[in-house]
């Protein structure tokens, strides 16, 4: 009994680290409706700022937690720079485009640490005080861990204080609810929002700072820590602190009791735990309906054919495009498969969110399944190209149909989440499968057939399926059924009055947009020769994300043109030492400038460009 | 014959009875208003109607057809178009797209992938369209619709499948008082028209007594009075209700006129 | 206000310098390097200090065969696709005649494969993964690094040397850890059939829940604890696992955890006498090695590493394989690879094997201990590669057919 009575402490211990993480994230969507992908920088931050403080006062007890307290508040003054300078500046575009903006941030704050404190992981102290294990039950348990049982209802108790006993608690808790009522009482919202981002930041920070005497410091704690944060927010409900509470406990009792009985569970638990929620409860356990949607988008302008003009520049664009192999060097052809490939993701990643309003943060999920079924069927089938390059675009409607089913189900964010949890559940699996799919060694020799072994031969296919698949997805937008996913975007209400199934149109639709990542995915296995589980690995899907919101998600141009960027972008900068530092800077640069996309910016200049002319020809 | 037959309709919430027993009849080509004060179950009842609410109890048959416990999507089906108080469209089409799509929908064309959706169904959509005089704004972004503009483009769309009944929630809520007189004006000469059946609920009392057939007025879920306009504007029960909610018939009449 | 036009500007002035250092230099031999220096920075970056040090010697001293050594050296993202490509382009582009480097098993092994494709010869620097030379090798890839299983064997040797009989594990939940879990039980239950596995556990890597592992594995009452976790893992599992009292009255072998890259940030926690691999560093008291040690805190100012040791040894593998092909062409480096002998280098000579591919590069194996506050490898011995690899014919018939 008492040893089971330890195992609870331990899971009540790691529960409170975790919802000091995550409750600073919680409030920032709450009041601010950003998907706050730099929290786990913060929290890095906090962790790092506190490790030097702590290391170089030495003062003891009084120093540990002075240290703890300052980093946290520097951790809380990054934030409020951070929401003053960018975010501040774009609450007004695309919902989700602040997204973007904060992964640039992700990519900056990782090499200024690096710049600032070196590659090496740092072991902090132990709390002074708070440094041995005691004995209950005849069970040792560390003394810092009942201090952290402690502090994360301390905390909990804090944020209720706060916004249940103080004006500008109120404000927040009605701001979360309805965001324009605020505008609408006068309040200063712009004040309110960067209040609200600090106090978040300034958690992460806390956060942080008190891992340091559990683990070491290092500069993977941003991105391990990010996926766990967002998993509680969501099942706690976003928005609720106290919610974000209850599922950290959830989560890290269960995990302590889990590992007992089943040692590998621990990288799909949380997801396959959120899963659940997901499906049973949309909204999360503490979460209102409603609160998962960010502000009224601006109105997209009606889709149209393209011109004549238009279309002759696009053919001549893509015959250019097919004589490359004439005069492009053989570098350039790789590069140009890999922009095919990037291309049709991002196309099929814009078909699911641009016109069937279906936000997706794990859509490399079936890009990965696409490429592992070609790779399997070369592995165990020893299927040559062409079969095994059908198989991909089968596995990856396959798993969409499958996942779909459950995601259509939510709206918002909430289905952001899920299929996120689904692309999680799907890489843990296998990156811990060994036997069959190869682990994290991947599965090798996934080469083209022999005629197309060059890289001119291989970018003919490439460029027929690349192209053939967007130009899929292209006409299926102008076709009644992309029309009908657009009015379901537009007003789900609208769509079912006029007897419009929605749920099983945006199923279909999730499903062709998971084939044609499928397909994406086989292009993209025969173009490496390999395929790991980084396929399928959220950062895949980050990339698509950033490409799609990068150019533009209210034009079918955009993911095209976004792709194209971000490769080119990808493969100059990477060549740069810090160019992550660099890469941030720009895709920051391109939020601020076209909050709108490069597209959007693309019309934007074409719009003035045109008034210029005509204001010249005023002139004379 | 009946074309709706509502029997015995309830429904409560934790406890607070918001709808208790109502039934009324339809006759075809009827022109029905269903008011009462804020809070009386006039939006419930409606809810229960098009199939966004199940009642605890009670039936509504359209044409002999049970509707409870079916889908809005397929009552939509059954011959039913209904506009909403809050006018919901498809914001980033035009005008012409909208109509396109509720005919797109009728013919059950939704799942096709390769046709051009802004090629079918254009001659069906303008004639819609002119019915309601928005022919040359067929071509215009909905997002930049006048908000009269909008309830009348609702209506086009409701038109689409050539219902039999026509639902609206507060047809001209959030209109000018030229507007509303305009709008319905225009329903009712449709109506009269297509021998369409309708049920809308409404605030302003001019259009309720200038274009309903009858009228029936529901307070505290209950329904109190059912008649003609002269005759619920007589009913005593009628003026305490209303006189309690503040609103005096006799100011309105003055309103119409102006 | 800062102005666009400015910064792109200074980009495109940043991209020009970076790029100019490529188009100079006709008469150097030209090789990539890859590897995954944002992405792991701890261990990438003393490795590139090493190998930059050994061209430096080289070019120095005249070159090879009169040429000067030029290394292109890139990032790799931490992605095996973004290695591939850049694969690509130092072959296409910037005329490479081979490349080595790779930390990561899985980029390892994606650019294994890229070598056996275009028929490029490959030396995998660091990687440790088993796969690269046995089950996924390949004629074009040899590896530098003593493996997975030749570590895990090392301390199976010493482990059947312990008393224990009951015994627990801990790896990360990947191919690296179970890779490890495997050879470390086969080897040891060769040397003692007696012995049982009483406890797994496999936390995520990077993501280890340390307190309930280590109740986890308390509960087992093992004799003894077999790690294979690494880094901020290997901290937390060390913090928990001294709080809880796991290691007393334990024995505890750890592969790796004597690499000063993962010994140094334990500090004053490092726990005393575990059984390691790893590298002690100027500790190592040769003429060869002093010397080494010697030019690098000249040039760099710190410590060797066991990066830094990996990529020295792999430019001197590099010179020793093109002074005996006497050539570029690939086909001469591949038949110089075979069997190479590096006759001097600061661990000592080893030899390239031609049934496997694999250096017989050691490694060091001892105890972890605190000496004067700092984490220490004492009582250490070179453990030559040669002895725990399987002979030449085994491992040949590991390998897939040509």
């Amino acid at each position: 009994m008492s040893f089971y009575f330890a195992q609870l402490l331990t899971g009540l211990a790691n529960a409170s680290s975790l919802f000091l993480i995550s409750c600073g994230l919680s409030i920032i969507f709450g009041v601010t409706r950003i998907v706050n992908f730099a929290h786990g920088s913060f929290y890095m931050i906090g962790a790092y700022v506190a490790y030097s403080t702590i290391t170089t006062l030495d003062f003891g007890i009084l120093g540990f937690w002075g240290g703890v307290i300052f980093a946290s508040i520097v951790v809380g003054l990054v934030g409020l720079l951070v929401e003053v300078t960018i975010l501040r500046r774009i609450y007004h575009a695309p919902e989700l485009f602040q997204l973007v903006a904060t992964f640039g941030l992700v990519l900056i704050i990782q090499d200024l640490t690096l710049a600032i404190w070196g590659p090496q992981d740092y072991l902090g102290p132990r709390a002074p005080g708070l440094d041995r294990a005691v004995r209950i039950f005849g069970e040792p348990i560390p003394e810092y861990d009942l201090a952290l049982i402690v502090i994360g209802p301390l905390v909990l108790a804090a944020i209720w204080v706060l916004f249940h006993r103080t004006r500008w608690g109120v404000l927040v808790r009605a701001a979360t609810q309805d965001r324009e009522m605020i505008g609408a009482l006068g309040v200063n919202q712009a004040w309110l929002f960067s209040a609200a981002f600090m106090l978040g930041a300034f958690l992460a920070g806390l956060g942080g700072a008190l891992q340091v005497p559990r683990e070491s410091v290092n500069l993977q704690m941003d991105l391990s820590v990010i996926g766990q944060a967002f998993v509680v927010v969501v099942i706690g409900g976003m928005g609720s602190v106290t919610g974000a509470f209850v599922a950290a406990v959830l989560i890290s009792v269960l995990n302590a009791f889990a590992v007992l009985l089943f040692p590998q569970i621990s990288l799909v638990l949380p997801f396959l735990v959120m899963a659940v929620v997901l499906i049973v409860r949309p909204y999360g356990l503490f979460g209102k309906p409603g609160s998962g949607h960010g502000p009224a988008a601006e109105p997209e302008q009606p889709m149209r054919l393209m011109s004549k003009g238009e279309a002759g520049l696009l053919a001549v664009f893509v015959a250019l495009l097919a004589l490359s192999p004439l005069f492009a060097a053989n570098y350039t052809m790789v590069l140009l498969i890999d922009l095919l490939v990037a291309t049709l993701f991002a196309v099929s990643l814009h078909f699911l969110m641009g016109v069937g309003g279906m936000v997706s943060f794990g859509h490399a999920a079936y890009f990965g399944l696409g490429a592992y079924a070609a790779a399997l069927g070369v592995k165990f089938l020893g299927l040559g190209m062409i079969p095994a390059m059908i198989l991909g675009p089968i596995a990856g409607g396959l798993g969409a149909l499958l996942f779909g089913w459950f995601c259509v189900r939510l709206s918002g964010v909430y289905l952001a989440m899920l299929t996120l949890a689904a692309a999680q559940i799907l890489w843990g699996v296998t990156f811990q499968w060994q036997e069959f799919t190869g682990g994290d060694d991947g599965i090798l020799g996934v080469w083209p057939a022999s005629w197309a072994k060059s890289n001119q031969a291989y970018f003919y296919v490439a460029f027929v399926l690349c192209l053939g698949g967007i130009w899929l997805l292209q006409r299926v937008a102008h076709s009644p059924f992309g029309y009908t996913l657009r009015g379901g975007r537009d007003s789900a209400i609208r769509a079912e009055a006029i007897g419009i199934n929605l749920k099983r149109h945006q199923w279909m639709g999730f499903t062709l947009a998971g084939a044609v990542a499928g397909l994406a995915g086989v292009v993209f296995a025969f173009s490496k020769g390999s395929v790991f589980p980084d396929t399928l690995a959220i950062s895949k899907s980050v990339d698509g994300l950033v490409m799609v919101l990068l150019g533009g998600i209210h034009s079918l141009a955009g993911p095209i043109l976004g792709a194209g960027v971000f490769v080119l972008i990808e493969d100059w900068v990477t060549k740069l030492e810090f160019w992550r530092f660099i890469f941030g800077v720009i895709i920051l640069v391109v939020v601020l400038a076209a909050p709108d996309g490069v597209a959007g910016g693309v019309s934007r200049l074409r719009g003035l460009f045109s008034r210029r002319t005509k204001d010249g020809e005023a002139a004379q | 014959m009946n074309v709706l037959e509502v029997r015995g309709l309830s429904k409560s919430f934790g406890g607070i009875q918001a709808v208790s027993d109502v039934s009324f009849d339809l006759g075809e080509g009827e022109f029905l208003a269903l008011i009462g004060p804020n809070g009386a179950g006039k939006t419930t009842c409606f809810n229960m109607l098009n199939g966004y609410l199940k009642p605890d109890r009670g039936s509504v048959k359209l044409g002999g057809r049970e509707l409870i416990g079916v889908k809005p999507r397929r009552i939509w089906r059954m011959g039913v178009g209904r506009t909403f108080q809050i006018t919901e469209t498809f914001r980033s089409m035009t005008v012409l797209e909208n109509v396109q799509m509720a005919l797109i929908s009728h013919h059950r064309e939704t799942g096709n992938l390769f046709s051009r959706a802004t090629r079918m169904h254009v001659d069906k959509a303008m004639s819609l369209l002119e019915t309601i005089s928005m022919a040359d704004y067929a071509n215009r972004a909905c997002s930049e619709l006048a908000y009269g503009d909008l309830k009348r483009l609702e209506l086009a769309v409701a038109l689409a499948h050539e219902p039999k009944l026509l639902l609206m929630d507060e047809p001209t809520a959030g209109m000018a008082p030229s507007e509303r007189i305009a709008l319905m004006a225009l329903t009712a000469e449709i109506v009269a028209r297509e021998r369409l059946s309708v049920i809308f609920t409404e605030h302003d009392m001019d259009v309720v007594f200038a274009h309903s057939h009858r009228i029936i007025v529901l307070n505290r879920g209950e329904l109190i009075a059912e008649g003609t306009g002269d005759e619920i504007r007589a009913n005593p029960h009628v003026q305490e209700v209303y006189l309690g909610g503040g609103t005096v018939f006799e100011n309105t009449g003055a309103t119409a006129d102006a | 206000m800062i102005n666009r036009r400015d910064i792109f500007a200074g980009l495109a002035a940043v991209s020009m310098l970076a790029g100019a250092g490529t188009a100079m230099a006709q008469d150097s031999i030209v090789i990539g390097e890859i590897n995954s220096y944002t992405g792991l920075p701890a261990f990438t970056v003393p490795y590139k200090k090493g190998w930059e040090l050994a061209v430096e010697e080289i070019n120095a001293a005249g070159g090879i065969n009169g040429q000067m050594l030029e290394i292109i050296s890139r990032d790799d993202t931490g992605d095996p696709a973004t290695a591939i490509r850049i694969a690509e382009e130092m072959i296409s582009k910037e005329n490479a005649v081979m490349l080595f480097g790779t930390f990561l098993s899985n980029i390892g092994l994606a650019v294994s494969d890229f070598a056996k494709q275009n028929e490029v010869l490959f030396l995998a620097s660091e990687p440790l993964t088993d796969a690269i030379v046995w089950s996924s090798g390949n004629k074009y890839t040899y590896r530098l690094r003593p493996s997975t299983h030749m570590q895990a064997a090392m301390l199976a040797e010493r482990a059947a040397e312990l008393d224990a009989v009951k015994w627990a594990t801990i790896a990360p939940n990947y191919a690296y850890g179970q890779d490890a879990v495997k050879a470390f039980k086969s080897e040891l239950l060769k040397l003692r059939p007696d012995v049982e596995f009483v406890e797994e556990q496999w936390p995520p890597v990077f993501d280890i829940d340390a307190g309930s592992a280590v109740r986890a594995l308390e509960a087992a009452k093992p004799d003894a604890i077999y790690n294979v976790t690494f880094g901020g893992d290997l901290a937390k599992f060390v913090r928990e696992g001294s709080l809880r009292f796991l290691f007393e009255d334990r024995s505890v072998v750890s592969l790796l955890t004597g690499e000063p890259e993962y010994l140094e940030p334990l500090g004053d926690e490092t726990p005393s006498g575990w059984i390691v691999t790893g590298y002690p560093g100027a500790d190592i008291d040769t003429p060869e090695h002093n010397a080494f040690v010697e030019a690098y805190r000249a040039k760099w100012d710190e410590d060797p590493k066991t990066g830094s040791i990996v990529g020295y040894n792999s430019i001197l593998s590099i010179k020793a394989m093109l002074e005996k092909a006497g050539s570029t062409d690939t086909e001469a480096m591949l038949a110089a690879m075979e069997g190479l002998e590096v006759a001097e280098s600061p661990t000592g000579p080893f030899v390239y094997r031609a049934a496997d591919h694999q250096s017989t590069m050691g490694a060091y194996v001892g105890n972890t201990e605190l000496v004067d506050g700092a984490p220490k490898m004492v009582d250490w011995v070179y453990a030559d590669g040669a002895e725990f690899l399987p002979s030449e014919e085994e491992a040949a018939k590991l390998r897939p057919a040509e």
